[in-house]
């Protein structure tokens, strides 16, 4: 035993104690000054209406950077001309959103008056379609490996999450450079002997990398939510089916996946809703082309009410609103599925 | 709490000794923006003559916003509409900004000069129906044209089409040229309307029909449009400009050209500085006259625009800078470093040394010189046209769907008609 006193002793803490009480010395400050104005506030309005004070910030900026947008964008549907301003420009009433749903038939988009919206709504659907369930089968087969006791495995989480930082702008430059004529796709195709493929020329290739940039960007993601409901599944419950010499296929269909479901939901809503929004990635990396093959909606909007000459503002708030009430109803889903889970 | 006293006191004392001594010289100098754009040096050069304005003018500053082509075109009119704009921008879509232009005749010092100077080209910045302003001035006038890749034409053996040569002349012998040196690019021709109608207008477009609003697909444009239809099905052109992307984006196949990857590029007079600057001695280039069809050999006008606009607090300020800029000296060293032909009446007349010009460019500089002399009257007038960018993006979007395959030509010419209307109604809508 020493016979220093242990008071005497250099602390390692004391340091690090001294400089959190420095930092936190501009909180402690304002909260001193907000003080006497809260407790007066208490008295007048009373305790049980405190709460909806302290709310009350969230909802001015929600109110301001949200619905107030809404509004606005809803107020440039019903109007027309080229104007700026919502004060200057006609009101048109529903021709906006008539002018839109013009169509032949639904099924064909060139039948319709306003033929790229509806091009864009179908390219759309049939990414969402296969982006999600690509994104499901992916993200599910990482976890299901991650959730294993496999050397490296840290490594390998974070490699599978480091896309999801990426910048989509950043993705779809690094993809671009890839897969272009003389990309690195290509110079590989040629060294083994191979023709160079035209991938953003054929639309089906476009719509297959469209669709592939999307998963390997957005899948760490949702590889990390499976893996979080992967491991909060009991593991009494696989050592029991072990006892039992229960086969590792019925353990994934008898266990995993039924346990795993309220996760699932919420990955498919998430990627639904993500997938109906896509258009940074996807326009980058092909231009919406060849011809319209992978115009998305929101490429449309932002075409329409942007990169025209006459900025159609109301046609393309007008598409905003429909595109938000799909994306609605796909939030409605989320909501009830998170529900489900916590039930 | 203590500690923090001085520290405020210091910042008060600080502040207040700026605004008493800094304040009034300050209020003296007067910022302008200008939102710029560049296709090759020349805004190195703007920057350096606004610098060299500033030591003649020092109550004035001037902030250079470089910003890229899309956004000259695309953020640039809702900044306008706004009232958020830069005091001057170079622009190119000259009719479509024309009702946010500012007349600057009474700020001026001589607006005869300006009238003069620049008389012909103040009707593609003037508002509809106006015939007086004095909105801006040309940095530089374009004309469309080919550019073509001489050595890859001697590797080939194959002789080049004279001066009056066809499109379909051209479009055979860079064919024949391309297959023989496994060229991926016969033919190249940006994605652009405007560029579209170099072709058209040499197939006999009229563009306008009798009442002088648009009659866009006759029977030139159609024999325009099956030419670049044709051209696509064929292999001289590469789907990989028209078809690759969607509606509007332009595509311009300057990289392509740059790494002998085309025989035969149709871009314009402003790619010079920078294919001089980089091919350098890499491969023999060319500009040639605009090819010739049963509409004649014109070739496409335009040009960027030095624009005010009169959402500016300094219309005085504004205007002496434009003085400046747009003085004969100024402007012939502008056009003589960044290899430009000048929209100035009196330049032109006069002529405009080059002496950074490679032989290249210099001879390019030549050619196009000579095509803007020949340049119709019907193409002035669709460039100088209001609604000009309504047409060239119909065509562009709409050929490019006929191009990869999804849309027959007949139902994208029914469709750019379409188009056409549709957006004039809706800019006319009040």
């Amino acid at each position: 035993m020493s016979d220093t006193p242990s008071a005497a002793r250099p602390q390692p803490g004391m340091a690090a104690g001294a400089l959190a009480r420095v930092a936190v010395l501009p909180v402690d400050l304002a909260l001193r000054l907000l003080d006497p104005p809260m407790r007066w506030l208490q008295r007048v309005i009373g305790v049980r209406r405190m709460p909806y004070v302290f709310l009350l910030p969230n909802f001015a900026f929600f109110g301001l950077f949200v619905f107030l947008p809404i509004g606005i964008n809803i107020v440039f549907s019903v109007t027309g001309g080229s104007a700026l301003f919502p004060s200057e420009r006609p009101y048109v009433g529903a021709n906006q959103f008539a002018y839109l749903f013009d169509c032949g038939s639904f099924l064909d988009p060139a039948s319709c008056r306003e033929d790229h919206f509806w091009r864009g709504v179908a390219n759309t659907a049939k990414f969402v379609v296969f982006q999600v369930t690509a994104m499901v089968l992916f993200s599910l087969i990482t976890a299901l490996v991650l959730n294993m006791k496999i050397r490296g495995r840290g490594f390998f989480r974070a490699v599978y999450f480091f896309p999801v930082l990426l910048s989509p702008v950043v993705v779809a430059l690094i993809w671009k450079w890839i897969l272009q004529r003389d990309g690195l796709l290509n110079a590989a195709i040629t060294t083994l002997g191979g023709q160079k493929i035209l991938f953003f020329v054929d639309p089906s290739w476009a719509m297959f990398w469209a669709v592939f940039v999307s998963v390997w960007a957005h899948m760490g993601f949702y590889t990390l939510i499976l893996l979080a409901g992967l491991q909060a599944i009991p593991a009494d419950l696989y050592e029991a089916a072990e006892m039992d010499a229960t086969p590792r296929w019925r353990v994934l269909t008898r266990i995993t996946l039924p346990l795993l479901w309220p996760n699932m939901i919420v990955v498919i809503v998430l990627a639904l809703i993500k997938g109906a929004q896509t258009f940074d990635e996807v326009f980058v990396l092909t231009g919406g082309g060849p011809g319209t093959a992978t115009l998305m909606v929101v490429q449309y909007i932002y075409e329409t009410g942007f990169a025209s000459q006459v900025q159609n503002f109301g046609l393309a708030a007008a598409a905003s609103v429909v595109l938000g009430l799909v994306l609605f109803v796909l939030t409605l889903l989320q909501f009830a599925a998170a529900r489900r889970k916590e039930i | 709490m203590r500690a923090v006293t001085p520290v405020i006191t210091s910042l008060a004392l600080s502040l207040l000794s700026a605004t008493v001594f800094g304040g009034p010289a300050a209020a003296e100098t007067t910022t302008l923006r200008m939102a710029w754009y560049s296709d090759g040096n020349e805004g190195e050069v703007m920057a350096d003559l606004l610098k060299r304005f500033h030591e003649q003018n020092k109550d004035i500053d001037v902030v250079l916003d470089q910003v890229p082509y899309k956004a000259v075109n695309e953020n640039l009119p809702v900044q306008l509409a706004s009232g958020q704009g830069p005091d001057i921008a170079r622009v190119v879509d000259m009719g479509g900004l024309s009702r946010f232009a500012l007349d600057m005749r009474p700020f001026l010092k001589d607006p005869g000069y300006w009238e003069s100077n620049f008389g012909p080209f103040l009707e593609w910045m003037r508002p509809a129906g106006d015939t007086q302003a004095i909105p801006g001035f040309m940095t530089q006038l374009t004309v469309t044209g080919p550019f073509v890749n001489k050595t890859l034409f001697e590797q080939a053996g194959v002789a080049m089409p004279g001066e009056k040569a066809t499109w379909e002349d051209w479009a055979k012998a860079v064919k024949e040229v391309a297959d023989k040196v496994q060229a991926p690019f016969p033919l190249a021709v940006d994605r652009s309307g405007h560029r579209f109608y170099a072709l058209a207008v040499s197939q006999g477009t009229k563009i306008f029909g009798a009442n002088g609003e648009p009659d866009v697909v006759d029977e030139g444009f159609k024999r325009a449009a099956q030419l670049v239809y044709d051209w696509h099905k064929s292999g001289v052109m590469s789907k990989e400009l028209w078809g690759s992307v969607s509606g509007t984006a332009y595509r311009g196949a300057n990289d392509e050209f740059k790494n002998a990857q085309v025989v035969m590029y149709l871009s314009g007079s402003w790619q010079i500085a920078q294919f001089a600057k980089t091919i350098d001695n890499a491969f023999d280039w060319v500009a040639v006259p605009n090819p010739c069809g049963p509409g004649g050999c014109s070739s496409m006008p335009g040009g960027g625009a030095l624009m005010a606009f009169k959402t500016t607090q300094h219309p005085k300020e504004v205007a002496r800078l434009m003085d400046y800029l747009a003085s004969e000296p100024v402007l012939a060293e502008f056009c003589a470093r960044s290899l430009f032909v000048p929209g100035h009446l009196g330049l032109a007349k006069k002529g405009i040394d080059y002496p950074t010009a490679s032989p290249d460019a210099a001879a390019a500089l030549k050619v196009f010189t000579a095509s803007a002399a020949q340049v119709s009257p019907l193409a002035y007038r669709a460039q100088g046209y209001i609604n000009s960018r309504i047409i060239f993006n119909a065509v562009i979007s709409r050929l490019g769907q006929a191009v990869s395959g999804e849309t027959t030509l007949d139902d994208a010419e029914k469709r750019i008609t379409a188009d056409v209307a549709q957006q004039i109604a809706e800019r006319n809508k009040k």
